[in-house]
């Protein structure tokens, strides 16, 4: 109890902003990830400037030939360079999987606000809604949903929101019924606040830690999920440059593949999982840096 | 009680999935060919020329016999096609489910009693890599590294094809130890280990994170403590003591990993050519087969929701203090 006291006294001298920062960099994993993303992100970004090939220029002749100095990752099923298709996935698997999370952030956070904040027949309304969504298993709900919507990579990532919204909207409920009561939030009504202002001035950002959590990890399991499809049949088609897809396209080539075209399956394999790896250190960093009784 | 709403909202949901598809159902089982009479007889017999409401009602009384119509491809019921398949996905989950509670649990005890060491750090982290890879990837990794460069594992399908048993419930290792057919039992359990260690792989790391963090919680209860002021051996304390209250949420992630070992069956019978239902589900979304998709997306749903009720009883049974 003493060392509380003494804890929350030395709290109010330093920023919070300050606090989160040192605390997020202290963690050597969160570093690390944030280093691999940064990498990853701009090798998204200047794809066609750090790209040594074309990712669709095919050249049948060297199909599989291994790694070389001129193609460092080696060849694939139909001769193209590996790592420039490693390079343009990176745009194409990134992007994704956060579009499949900002729907489910921006959908999960207005459902989860509305249910949280309002009570009553709304909160059971909608999380009844997200109850049934839940009752599938991910994979299969986005099977449905991509049935319906017609195979691409598009819906794919539409699918893999959806998927996500009942988690937001939890994360999000739970969080506002947690500050709905507190006593700033009864201020602000007894000034005279609307319910809209109310949210956006004292709810929602007093829910901002869990939200960015779980986004965060959320993101993860997107990018995982986005491959996943692929490979299913349901998201990228050939011959883009998806991760996923890569993988899926040396499997369908043959047995081969497991033989002479080792190098086609690991290193599209080690940008997905480095990739996730990365996002789930930084999402770990993140939250023990923002809810420091959760500190592992 | 609220599997009952939960339920028929997942019902509704199947059933309109098959219905928002583009196109004239009849006329896509029939194809292009057939004449227009044939289409609107189809359409009489299907139901599809009543009201939309009247069409669900039909579906759910069906769906309740578990008739879920003709798979498309094989022209044979869903239902029979899911139910021959079963053994084998029940199989190979069941044993992935075995190495993950074996594996990861034990791990994540001893990661939480020894906090902050190297053991703890290090498995941490692979748990983390076990959970960031895509399954599909792992699975052809294995066959990479054991099936092809090593050769120790054989690998697709459940048996060698010179390897006959004689099949009772379906289940290889059962029924070849049945028959006491050990050859059998040696080689299906070798085809076993590849398929399932893929399928295995992400629940062990779920489970090993939650042992640990559900573990490092209890241990700080005031039982705990307790129970080591008056002497209580170390061990016993952990096991006793602490493992037992902190197995709660650790059932809980169970059930909810069997949602995950769908979809990761899925993909690992496809890889490894294992001849049950993630298979068939597979090969139904290349063909587009909507009734068989239906009938796995429903039965999935509808185990996965029956086995987290069960999860939920069997909470209130270890936790006196649940009461529903």
């Amino acid at each position: 109890m003493q060392q509380d006291a003494v804890a929350s006294h030395e709290v109010k001298t330093r920023s919070r902003r300050g606090d989160f920062l040192r605390a997020f960099f202290s963690n050597k994993l969160a570093v690390f990830g944030t280093a691999v993303m940064t990498v990853f992100v701009l090798m998204a970004v200047f794809a066609p400037l750090v790209a040594p090939y074309d990712p669709l220029q095919t050249d049948l002749p060297q199909k599989f030939d291994g790694p070389s100095l001129a193609h460092p990752f080696g060849q694939d099923e139909l001769g193209r360079d590996i790592l420039s298709r490693v390079i343009y996935g990176a745009r194409i698997s990134l992007t994704a999987g956060l579009a499949a999370v900002a729907l489910a952030t921006v959908v999960g956070t207005i459902v989860g606000l509305t249910a949280g904040y309002l009570g009553r027949w709304p909160d059971s309304l909608l999380m009844r809604l997200m109850d049934v969504l839940l009752a599938f298993p991910s994979i299969l709900l986005a099977i449905v949903i991509v049935s319906i919507l017609g195979p691409s990579l598009v819906n794919a990532m539409l699918a893999i929101g959806i998927v996500f919204i009942p988690q937001i909207a939890r994360v999000v409920r739970s969080a506002v019924i947690s500050v709905r009561e507190r006593d700033y939030i009864e201020a602000e009504r007894a000034l005279g606040a609307g319910n809209v202002q109310i949210i956006f001035s004292g709810v929602l950002p007093n829910s901002m830690a869990p939200l960015i959590v779980q986004s965060t990890l959320t993101l993860a399991t997107a990018i995982l999920d986005v491959a996943a499809l692929s490979f299913l049949g349901l998201g990228a088609r050939a011959p883009t440059p998806e991760w996923g897809a890569m993988l899926t396209d040396a499997f369908r080539s043959g047995f081969g593949v497991f033989v002479e075209g080792q190098h086609a399956i690991i290193f599209p394999g080690i940008a997905i999982a480095l990739a996730v790896l990365a996002v789930n250190f930084i999402g770990d960093g993140l939250r023990d840096a923002l809810d420091p009784r959760r500190r592992t | 009680m609220q599997i009952i709403p939960v339920l028929l909202g997942v019902s509704i949901v199947v059933f309109f999935m098959v219905r928002a598809i583009p196109g004239d159902p009849a006329q896509i089982i029939l194809g292009q060919q057939a004449t227009q009479a044939q289409v609107q007889q189809l359409r009489e017999n299907m139901g599809l020329d009543k009201p939309i409401f009247v069409q669900y009602g039909l579906f759910l009384k069906d769906a309740l016999r578990g008739d879920l119509g003709d798979s498309v491809v094989t022209g044979r019921p869903v239902t029979t096609e899911l139910l021959v398949r079963l053994p084998a996905t029940f199989e190979l989950t069941a044993f992935a489910m075995l190495i993950a509670v074996l594996v990861g649990v034990p791990v994540g005890v001893i990661a939480a009693v020894k906090q902050y060491s190297l053991l703890d750090k290090t498995t941490s982290v692979l748990a983390l890599t076990g959970i960031s890879m895509p399954i599909f990837w792992l699975a052809m990794i294995l066959v990479v590294i054991f099936g092809v460069n090593l050769e120790l594992l054989p690998f697709p399908g459940r048996l060698d094809p010179t390897t006959a048993i004689t099949s009772i419930t379906g289940l290889v290792l059962v029924d070849s130890l049945l028959t006491l057919n050990f050859a059998g039992f040696w080689d299906g359990l070798l085809h076993l280990i590849m398929p399932a260690l893929a399928l295995a792989t992400i629940p062990m790391a779920v489970l090993m994170r939650m042992t640990r963090s559900s573990m490092l919680e209890v241990m700080n209860e005031d039982y705990v403590r307790t129970a080591r002021a008056k002497g209580v051996v170390p061990w016993r304390v952990i096991v006793k003591h602490a493992l037992r209250n902190s197995m709660l949420p650790t059932i809980t992630v169970i059930g909810l990993q069997v949602g995950l070992l769908m979809g990761g069956a899925i993909i690992t019978e496809t890889i490894f050519s294992w001849p049950g239902i993630g298979l068939y589900a597979y090969n139904s979304i290349s063909a587009r087969d909507y009734a068989s998709i239906q009938g796995v997306v429903l039965y999935g749903a509808l185990l996965f929701v029956l086995v987290n009720l069960v999860v939920d009883i069997l909470y209130a049974v270890l936790d006196p203090r649940v009461r529903y």
